[in-house]
């Protein structure tokens, strides 16, 4: 019989058995289904975290004044001024860094002419927008010659903008007070949404660091009161860059050999990485999950087809009886096992997708299907199915057709 | 069909064992038979007899335990897989008495299914299968599957498909057993016709009354042929609409 006449007996021979064709197709819809919505899932939820991170800049390191170590009790970060603007200088000029920035912060409240916000100030130099990787989507950054002047300009996050002027106007140009001193808008930052901390990163306004220091609060002195910023020279390896930064600084602050750091450098991108890994387990254990789901479809599609087949000896026995040989038997039993397969398959792979698609809006996770997934999964469960479905089909081929015949 | 001086079925010494050592069942103990181009045999005999596991060697759906069997002159034993199923598509024709069609399968597509086997071109497909219908009193019941079908249009469907492929034997196992006299008497009349026609039938049965349409009745008992006999048949009533 040829292969195409043997197609339309499979075709024909699915139609007769709805029910089991259909759970069969149900089967490897679930299979691969499952597969591919837990993958996506986990890869989306780590790409995501990933994501979080890119935003605050990976690269960037953190350096902040020390807790003092007077009589055992120890303050917090930051709590004794201990880096110096000098030391801003010192580090700029250092091999293993692309950019430092002063990041000096306040809490104040800010006025337009017909509302007032309370956000986060802070007060920094050109730097910072290139360590932060943040681009401004009207007006310009704020320049050095603002910072040099001490020029009471501000840029502004959209969350501010929606709050003093309303969502999506262009307030470049408007005069806008934090505390009494007013501030000309010279630009409005890219939006950048939630941080990895929860925070809103667009609730925040940047003025130069000279003009915080003398208009909005103090700090104008030899110590810098905040963190310094630093873009490490090489992005991919921050390590060179932060033992650097401490060597220098234990120079500057004459610290001797086994005194302790007066200073702290925080690495953002082993951070990153941390929760990156934490991520990456619960990708691994969603994908032990969907390994789980595969196997169990995988037993359920056997099942069925061992079932299904096996209740269809008597009509193997019957086509044989009528001319069938056991070549002709077996595919037809092949092509029946393919097209559920790929019937099942095509659907799984809709169905995974939607499901993938469905979490990816709850949870605002990106949308990621990777193909190899998608092929393992349409791969074990159609293989599963074409195997279990063929296997019966040749045992039964080959008894005599009598046997088939009568077989219960 | 065959030459004269060659018969249909020739056997010696046929033995049919089912399993092994002491629970062994031997369902046939040395059977010697030759049935002639054009008889219509009847095999009888009390269940357990052996003479259905006779039918099914006879028909290629059973292999002998031991024993010479040639059909047409071809030693049966020497066939490959393939080559018995060409037997059984081009050369035999079954009639069963469960009927045995594909259900939830239209009587036309039941009675294509043993071309599809013999490769027969598409366009005859149809045509030779409605043409096979209308022979056995169904042309107006192409479309209907076994489930619309009366247990006798049901068995004239098989008979129909058994025909299709113009084979030179009918082997038919109680096909009337599941009928009742009147439907029996109608299929019978049917073998009459188509053995009038020059086909070879060897049919099953425990009845008397459907032997008696025979040309030669065959009886046998524990696995051995006990009588054979040859006479006149009964002519079956010709009720059936022609």
């Amino acid at each position: 019989m040829s292969l195409w006449r043997t197609l339309l007996v499979a075709i024909a021979a699915l139609g007769r058995t709805k029910a089991r064709s259909l759970l069969t197709v149900l089967g490897v819809i679930i299979g691969v289904g499952a597969v591919i919505a837990m993958v996506s899932i986990g890869e989306g939820a780590k790409r995501k975290v990933a994501g979080t991170f890119q935003s605050m800049g990976t690269s960037t390191l953190v350096v902040s004044s020390g807790s003092s170590q007077s009589g055992g009790a120890r303050g917090g970060a930051g709590s004794q001024p201990t880096l110096t603007w000098d030391d801003l200088e010192a580090i700029r000029e250092l091999p293993e860094v692309a950019w430092a920035a002063p990041q000096l912060r306040s809490n104040q409240q800010v006025l337009s002419e017909g509302a007032n916000w309370q956000t986060q100030v802070y007060g920094t130099q050109p730097e910072w927008f290139e360590i932060r990787d943040w681009e401004v989507t009207s007006g310009e950054r704020l320049t050095a010659a603002d910072v040099a002047s001490a020029r009471k300009v501000a840029v502004i996050g959209t969350t501010v903008v929606t709050n003093l002027f309303g969502d999506g106007a262009d307030p470049v140009g408007e005069t806008i007070r934090i505390g009494k001193v007013p501030f000309v808008i010279t630009g409005v930052l890219a939006k950048k949404g939630t941080s990895a901390m929860g925070s809103d990163n667009d609730d925040v306004i940047v003025i130069p660091s000279s003009t915080f220091t003398t208009k909005v609060s103090g700090g104008g002195g030899k110590y810098l009161a905040g963190q310094i910023l630093v873009a490490a020279a090489d992005p991919e390896r921050t390590a060179p860059a932060v033992r650097a930064i401490g060597e220098l600084l234990r120079t500057r602050h004459r610290l001797r050999d086994g005194q302790d750091d007066d200073f702290s450098v925080r690495d953002l991108a082993a951070i990153a990485a941390a929760m990156q890994e934490s991520t990456a387990t619960i990708t691994s254990l969603l994908a032990g999950v969907a390994l789980v789901s595969l196997i169990v479809g995988g037993i359920g599609i056997m099942n069925i087809m061992l079932v299904s087949v096996t209740e269809r000896t008597r009509e193997i026995g019957l086509r044989m009886a009528l001319g069938a040989r056991p070549r002709d038997v077996l595919t037809q039993f092949l092509i029946e096992a393919i097209v559920l397969s790929v019937i099942g398959g095509l659907l799984g792979i809709a169905a995974g997708f939607g499901a993938a698609t469905y979490m990816a809006k709850a949870f605002g996770f990106p949308m990621l299907i990777q193909t190899e997934i998608v092929a393992l999964a349409v791969g074990v469960s159609a293989g599963v199915g074409v195997v279990f479905g063929v296997y019966p089909a040749r045992k039964a081929s080959l008894l005599e057709p009598i046997s088939a015949l009568r077989a219960e | 069909m065959t030459t004269p001086t060659i018969p249909v079925i020739e056997t010696h010494g046929l033995w049919r064992t089912y399993g092994e050592g002491d629970t062994a069942v031997h369902a046939l103990r040395g059977v010697d038979l030759t049935i002639e181009a054009g008889e219509l045999v009847a095999i009888m005999g009390p269940s357990g007899s052996g003479k259905s596991t006779l039918l099914n060697v006879l028909g290629c759906l059973d292999r002998p335990t031991a024993g010479a069997y040639r059909l047409l002159g071809h030693d049966v034993a020497r066939l490959s897989a393939n080559e018995l199923a060409r037997i059984r598509n081009h050369t035999l024709g079954f009639v069963f008495q469960s009927y045995q069609l594909l259900p939830r399968t239209t009587a036309l597509d039941n009675v294509i299914l043993p071309m599809l086997y013999a490769g027969t071109p598409r366009r005859e497909l149809a045509p030779r299968a409605t043409a096979a219908l209308r022979r056995v009193g169904l042309g107006d019941r192409l479309d209907h599957t076994p489930a619309k079908l009366s247990g006798g249009q049901q068995q004239r469907v098989a008979i129909a498909r058994a025909l299709v492929n113009e084979p030179a034997v009918i082997l038919a196992d109680e096909p009337t057993g599941n009928l009742d006299s009147t439907t029996t008497a109608e299929i019978l009349a049917l073998f009459q016709e188509l053995h009038a026609e020059g086909i070879t039938i060897i049919l099953v049965t425990h009845e008397a009354d459907v032997a008696a349409h025979a040309t030669r009745v065959l009886v046998v008992k524990d696995g051995a042929i006990a009588s054979d006999v040859r006479q006149t048949p009964r002519r079956a009533r010709q009720e059936r609409a022609a």
